[in-house]
């Protein structure tokens, strides 16, 4: 059974990636993944703008008690704190990962504005990067910037980005834009090889003990893969640049899906934290029974077969379904 | 030639790092440096001009560093050490073993005092002077430039000569000093040490392959002959250090002798000096001479071997009078040894007949301590000589009436060439002052035919300290060691400074003056001291300001304002055209920060135009605009010593304190932080007795001791200001009763821990506790409430609940207003310490941070209680701390015992069988024992005043030890782990009652962050800048083995309940008890308002798991292992994300990292098992104390 798939024109050997997330920090942690059986790993995510805030700190608690005390002018080696440096450890868990995995090793950077990406970019893939996935988590704190120069901060990133470099690169996006199918494809056309549906935002939640807020970090349900599944089978038949579905991945059934959707691959972390690192090989495993027991021989029979046909009229179709939602919750729950 | 501008430390090792294989280390002020700098080439794998990558050795004292160093040269390796003071004293055995076997060595001394009636790190000669009889050579350098190349020249006469040699400078002023220099280059350090020496020194080593024995025992027939050997080795020394001055001269141009003459070749009067103020004499000299006097000056650079002919040949035959000048000082000898060298050489040329005339020799002490050497001084010993009968013996730079032996000096005398731009700024310790000025002596000094200088003085607090920067720029060299005076530009950086001190003292006429103040130009002149306004007028001053920390915060760099200020500088000091300078500073911003990312370098640079757009000249009038006094350095009413003496330090007038206002043996009235009010911080505690719920967490955690609580009855509020705050007592029992927690405003230094402690949570939605940090809005109002809070009876330790948080909050703190680092983690501890048992206590402290805010003059923080009882502290040294206080506690219950005898024995004589048995039967474990014996012992006391003879003399001599002496060994981890670990470890086996209290910080850092074996794995630290490669020692499980100690690990900001049983259980233990004290420190890279939360993660993480082993339970057959703390419940790495330390090593070695990261983790999994396994053994599973 063919199960290869092409992901930013790389060739895998099956579509279970692992996503970036907390698994992928130690080399070791890299290679537990790609022998739990991912045909590519996303490293977990360099925060390019924590990055310099951290060097900021350094510096600050560096320069705190310098100078003070005729006996302790510092009380540390002089080595200088750059972003460089603090990137070092993500730089070198890059490259050895790269050389003791045969699998595509992707970096994945994180950040909202412009700053160092294009540097950082280039660093990551002369470190050895098979590809860079931008992660672009952009939550405007000013609720009065407009959708416009959300829209435009993104493509000038990935610009910026996919000029600088030779590798692909692809961008994990949200899906709170007014339009999601047109900034995707704006995306596209600004340089990204491939789309990843969706970035999750973490949702902040209250402790009423506490009387604080906490970050809120949770793993993703099944549920949460309907709404990137949706686009993605949107966008299938209009675009060539490779799309990707993540969250939501609970079980090989959840994988079926994103591909009949129309994904080239499908990433998950949730699952392996849950499962452990060898989940990646049931899912294929998954899908593997499930192609046998619908008779299909090839996965390229099976993406996107659930994709929306370009010529049908989208937005009838997504009309149509509403309403026909509508009525399915009416007659579900109308007698409750 | 390269050019640079480094100091003299660095001068120094920069040599000797690349002409040795091997570094024995150890730190010690004010040599840490070199060491510092050797283990951070070692760690980047710099080689040495051989090729070889030196190692760096760091050993647990400088006794073991000489030790090991011994050893290596032994093993044939090219070996160095870098010490001064205490630490050089400690290598002493072992240098007479590497002289007597003819080893060749430099050991680079950064020179500096020795520890007497007080200790200083500051510069003399004592140390080296302290060692000039174990055959080790002596070559002194008088210049930042000089400890380069005297690095050299010392290296290759060791090599030719087989004599070990000292190489010193003087401590801080040229070990600290930046001045510019010319480099030698690894060619020409080759090109100099031939590799054949190098052969030479290798096949003296010890080898099987050619098997000797060397160190052997020798008898009276021939140990006398043997040493006599070496004579030839040494007379051929300063023949040998001359022809290495000469080629040295021949490949660098820089040509230098043994002895030096400079002045008139005629001269009458000359001084002999080595050093750095033999520059200074040079300066004076050349000077007068100019005026026509027949002076000149003998600098010294061999002292050891004493080149007899060189020193002779160096004294023109016209002298009469000499003065000979030592930098130290030998109470009781005939004479210093300069002195006494310089006049047996001319003794016995005179008496031989090789000179004609014995001159008049006098010997003169100066500088002591880096007390100042001036031109003016050297001017004032030849005018000394050329009086009728000079003084046999005086001192300079000082007033001694009680010896009569100091002379009169012009106060000042410029001698410097007046295109030497000087400058003074003062600021506040690491505000950016010293940063920023050290960064335009790059600037300036970088620039071509542009020569820097730049020294920088501290005073002696770790938070909040005044420094003042001294800096020097011209087209010449600078050879000018000695404080800048007569400056052209004077930067006040804080307009607190010039309150308090005389900013002006360096002024001369014409002095642009630069204050960064808060105040609009217009009005600031008046609001100026009017002794300032008065000296500005009268030096027709130009005056500057600049709302430096309002423009810092518009330009988004928050409190840093070294750039707006250290641009301000440049724009009006003159010093080069002001657009050629701004754009200097502009260059220099983006090659320091560019590392930091265009926003930082942007946002400075906006700094720079703002600085610029902001800075407004001062009109001066011509007379006074208002009659501001400055703030007074200590209140009205407090007692004479602090009146007289202290205040004057305060003042920075220390210096003018004459010989008799100071105590002849180093002891000083305790309690004195509490008259110095510092106002150090802008925010300070401020406590809402609204939402309180007064359960003493702050106060117990506050490092300043600037929190106190008292419960009164309401009629005490009687007559409180209207601010005073109270609060109904929270408690059970004491209805009508009234709570206030008083925040000493003045003395807070806006650390925040309280805030982090307090568990309330306010609920207005902004996050605010029951203790809050606020601006100071005004300091009256809290000064008067102060005065109020402390009419109110303290609280009676008998009514006090000693085992809970919540009561050791009344108990009053005798620790306190250290000038610890803010938010210091081992103070709170200290000031546990004082409230639990200060009333009885002796302490030994050994050198170290608490030795420095405990100890450090002027103004000390132990104090006493309202009946004048408190702790009695003192400082030994670092290494023998807890054998000192062995001592105290064996005089201790000697004196017990024989108070006990005598009492006794006058048991019919006193008559009062109740008062006598009351004392001689109470064990004094609890504090109403302790209260009845206290009361019992005034009360025998009074009886024994009235009576006569011997045994009630002797008696009374002694009764106050009837109290149960508490005796506290305290110490940090390099005294504890390190240095003084022989020393402890005898001390807890020896089952005597002490308490030793270990604030361990992990790192040494009083001398600023050197690796001890207290520092993790994988934390990066001086000395391990590679990453600590082995785990901590477990000091707990090492005095546990021996059964009959008490042992605790604690952590206040984990657990304070388990810190204060602890230090109960520990102090009631009849026996040695040990407290591992976790102390979050600045040396471990965290913000220090959250080191609490450090402390919490330290211990629920594992890596401080909180323990006792109370030796008391296995005598009651219970287990005596108590684990406190829960099981780890986060992984290690959580706590190491939070310090700088570990995250340091993370960035420059992330796989080494990950490795010790994953090692330390076992670690702890490890200990905890063995913890948790200890936890559920049996009583006879320890060792059994023989005491039982």
């Amino acid at each position: 059974m063919d199960l290869t798939t092409h992901y930013l024109g790389l060739e895998l050997e099956h579509p279970v990636v692992a996503s970036a997330g907390p698994l992928s920090q130690t080399v070791a942690g890299v290679q537990g993944l790609v022998d739990g059986g991912a045909s590519a790993v996303v490293l977990y995510s360099l925060f390019e703008e924590q990055l310099r805030a951290e060097v900021a700190r350094d510096e600050q608690l560096i320069d705190a008690q310098s100078n003070a005390f005729a006996e302790a002018l510092d009380y540390f080696p002089t080595t200088p704190i750059t972003t460089r440096s603090a990137a070092y450890s993500y730089l070198s868990l890059l490259e050895r990962s790269a050389k003791s995995v045969d699998v595509p090793v992707i970096a994945s950077l994180n950040g909202a504005d412009l700053g160092g990406w294009v540097e950082f970019s280039r660093e990551l893939a002369d470190a050895g990067a098979s590809a860079i996935e931008l992660n672009i988590y952009l939550v405007p704190g000013d609720v009065k910037t407009s959708g416009d120069v959300v829209v435009e901060r993104h493509l000038e990133i990935v610009s910026a980005v996919s000029d600088a470099v030779s590798v692909p690169v692809s961008v994990k996006l949200s899906p709170y834009f007014s339009s999601v199918g047109d900034v995707a494809l704006q995306l596209v056309d600004a340089g990204a090889s491939g789309l990843v549906l969706f970035n999750r935002f973490l949702n902040p939640d209250i402790d009423i003990e506490t009387l604080t807020t906490d970050a809120g970090f949770e793993l993703s349900t099944p549920q949460e893969g309907r709404l990137p599944r949706m686009w993605i089978a949107s966008l299938r038949n209009h675009t060539t640049a490779s799309l990707a579905g993540t969250s939501g991945v609970e079980s090989s059934d959840d994988v079926v899906k994103y591909l009949l959707a129309g994904a080239d691959v499908v990433m998950t972390t949730a699952a392996l934290i849950r499962h452990g690192r060898s989940y990646s090989r049931e899912l294929v495993g998954g899908l593997q029974s499930w192609m046998v027991r619908k008779g299909f021989a090839s996965l390229d029979q099976v993406r996107g077969m659930l994709a929306v046909p370009t010529m049908w009229d989208g937005e009838a179709v997504r009309r149509g379904g509403y309403v026909s939602a509508i009525q399915d919750a009416k007659a579900r729950y109308g007698a409750l | 030639m390269t050019k640079a501008i480094i100091d003299g430390n660095e001068a120094a090792v920069s040599v000797a790092y690349r002409l040795n294989e091997l570094c024995s280390i150890y730190p010690i002020t004010p040599s840490s440096t070199m060491a510092e700098l050797a283990d951070e080439w070692a760690a980047k794998g710099q080689a040495n001009v051989f090729g070889v990558k030196p190692t760096v050795i760091e050993m647990q004292s400088e006794g073991g560093a000489a030790g090991a160093l011994h050893g290596a040269l032994q093993g044939g390796a090219m070996s160095t050490t870098f010490t001064a003071s205490q630490g050089l004293l400690l290598m002493i055995p072992n240098m007479y073993k590497i002289a007597g076997e003819l080893t060749s060595t430099v050991f680079h001394v950064a020179a500096r005092s020795i520890a007497a009636q007080g200790l200083s790190i500051f510069g003399d000669h004592q140390d080296v002077m302290a060692v000039r009889q174990t055959g080790f050579a002596l070559l002194g350098s008088a210049s930042v430039q000089e400890s380069h190349d005297m690095a050299a020249v010392a290296q290759l006469s060791t090599l030719r000569s087989r004599v070990p040699f000292i190489h010193f400078f003087d401590g801080f002023r040229t070990s600290h000093e930046l001045n510019t220099l010319d480099m030698l280059s690894d060619d020409d350090l080759r090109a100099y040490v031939p590799e054949e020496l190098i052969l030479d020194h290798r096949r003296r080593a010890l080898s099987p392959e050619h098997p000797y024995i060397r160190g052997t025992a020798q008898n009276p027939d021939t140990y006398f002959q043997s040493r006599e050997t070496v004579n030839p080795f040494y007379a051929r020394v300063p023949g040998i250090v001359q022809q290495a001055m000469d080629e040295f001269a021949d490949l660098t141009g820089r040509a230098y002798r043994l002895v030096e003459y400079h002045g008139a070749p005629d001269a009458d009067r000359i001084l002999i000096i080595m050093g750095s103020a033999a520059q200074t004499a040079i300066q004076a000299v050349e000077h007068l001479v100019a005026r026509g006097e027949k002076v000149g000056v003998v600098q010294l650079r061999l002292y050891r071997p004493f080149p007899v002919e060189e020193v002779l040949a160096a004294i023109p035959g016209s002298v009469t009078r000499i003065a000979v000048m030592d930098r130290t000082t030998e109470p009781g000898a005939g004479g210093e040894p300069l002195f006494l060298d310089v006049t047996s050489a001319l003794a016995e040329a005179v008496a031989s007949g090789r000179r004609a005339t014995l001159p008049r020799v006098i010997g003169g002490r100066y500088g002591l301590s880096s007390k100042e050497f001036t031109p003016g001084m050297v001017v004032g010993v030849f005018d000394e000589l050329a009086t009728a009968s000079p003084r046999p013996r005086f001192t300079v730079g000082i007033n001694d009436d009680v010896s009569l032996t100091s002379i009169d000096y012009p106060g000042w005398l410029d001698v410097e060439s007046p295109e030497t731009l000087r400058a003074v700024f003062y600021g506040i310790g690491s505000d950016g002052t010293v940063g920023a000025n050290k960064n335009t002596i790059k600037i300036l000094g970088g620039m071509e035919g542009t020569y820097a200088q730049g020294y920088f003085v501290y005073d002696s607090k770790k938070s909040g300290s005044r420094t003042v920067s001294h800096l020097r720029f011209g087209p010449e060299p600078i050879t000018a060691p000695y404080l800048v005076n007569a400056a052209g530009f004077i930067g006040v950086h804080h307009w607190s400074i010039l309150e308090r001190v005389d900013v002006l003292r360096h002024a001369r006429r014409g002095t642009v003056v630069l204050v960064n103040a808060p105040y609009s130009p217009d009005g600031l002149f008046a609001r100026l001291p009017r002794r300032m306004q008065e000296k500005l007028i009268e030096l027709e001053c130009e005056v500057w300001t600049v709302d430096a920390n309002a423009v810092a915060r518009t330009a988004g760099m928050g409190n840093r304002t070294n750039t707006v200020l250290q641009t301000c500088f440049f724009a009006i000091s003159k010093v080069m055209p002001r657009e050629a300078a701004i754009e200097e500073v502009k260059k220099s911003i983006r090659k320091t920060y560019g590392r930091r990312g265009p926003d930082v370098v942007a946002k400075n640079e906006a700094a720079v135009d703002a600085a610029i757009a902001h800075l407004h000249r001062v009109e001066v009038p011509e007379a006074p605009a208002s009659d501001v006094a400055m703030v007074a350095p200590v209140p009205l009413g407090v007692p004479k010593f602090v009146r007289d003496v202290t205040s004057r330090m305060l003042l920075d007038e220390g210096d003018d304190l004459p010989v008799s206002a100071l105590p002849v043996d180093g002891t000083y009235p305790s309690g004195t932080t509490q008259y110095e009010k510092r106002n150090i911080s802008d925010i300070i505690a401020v406590w809402d007795e609204t939402a309180c719920i007064q359960c003493g967490n702050c106060a117990l955690v506050c490092p300043h001791a600037v929190l106190r609580a008292r419960y009164y009855p309401d009629t005490a509020l009687a007559g409180a200001p209207s601010s005073f705050q109270s609060a109904e007592l929270n408690a059970a029992g004491l209805p009508g009763s009234r709570y206030t927690l008083q925040v000493y405003a003045e003395d807070c230094t806006g650390c925040g821990l309280c805030v982090e402690a307090c568990p309330v949570k306010v609920a207005d939605g902004g996050g605010r506790k029951a203790i809050n940090l606020e601006p100071v809005l005004e300091r009256d109002v809290p000064r008067e409430n102060i005065r109020f809070f402390e009419t109110i009876t303290i609280n009676q330790r008998s009514r006090v609940d000693f085992a809970t948080v919540r009561g050791v909050q009344f108990l009053e703190p005798l620790f306190e207003f250290s000038g610890a680092c803010t938010g210091c983690g081992e103070t709170p501890y200290l000031k546990l310490l004082s409230q639990l048992f200060g009333g009885r206590t002796s302490i030994a402290n050994a050198t170290g941070c608490s030795s420095i805010y405990g100890g450090n003059l002027p103004t000390t923080p132990w104090s006493s209680n309202r009946y004048g009882r408190g702790p009695a502290w003192s400082n030994s040294l670092f290494e023998d701390n807890a054998e000192f206080g062995l001592g105290l506690r064996l005089a201790a219950d000697l004196q017990t015992r024989l108070a006990r005898t005598r009492l006794e024995e006058m048991r019919d004589v006193i008559d009062d069988d109740g008062l006598v048995d009351g004392i001689l039967e109470n064990d004094q474990l609890y504090e109403s024992d302790l209260s009845a014996q206290f009361r019992a012992v005034e009360e025998l006391k009074h009886t024994l005043e009235k009576m006569e003879g011997p045994k009630a003399a002797d008696l009374r001599s002694v009764a106050d030890h009837l109290l149960r002496r508490s005796v506290w060994i305290v110490g940090g981890d390099g005294w504890a782990y390190d240095i003084g670990s022989g020393g402890l470890d005898h001390v807890l086996a020896s089952g005597r009652n002490v308490n030793v209290l270990v604030l361990d910080t992990e790192v040494y850092s009083n001398t600023g962050g050197q690796a001890s074996k207290a520092t993790p794995m994988g934390a990066v630290a001086k000395f391990a800048s590679g990453g600590k490669e082995t785990i901590s020692k477990d000091l707990a499980l090492q005095a546990i083995a021996y059964g009959n100690v008490y042992v605790a690990r604690v952590a206040m900001g984990a657990d304070p309940q388990q810190t204060l049983k602890a230090f109960r259980e520990a102090e009631a233990y009849d026996g040695p008890s040990l407290i591992l004290a976790y102390s979050h420190c600045i040396a471990h890279g965290i913000d220090m308002q959250k080191g609490l939360d450090q402390q919490y993660l330290a211990v629920n993480s594992g890596h401080w798991p909180l323990m006792r082993f109370n030796p008391v339970l296995r005598m009651q057959g219970k287990n005596p292992f108590l684990l406190d703390s829960p099981r780890p419940r986060f992984p290690l790495k959580k706590y190491h994300e939070n310090e700088l330390r570990f995250r340091m090593l993370a960035s420059s070695d992330p796989e080494t990292a990950e490795r010790m990261l994953e090692y330390g983790q076992m670690q702890v999994n490890r200990r905890w098992r063995d913890y948790e396994e200890m936890s559920t053994r049996t009583a006879a599973e320890f060792a059994a104390d023989a005491k039982e």
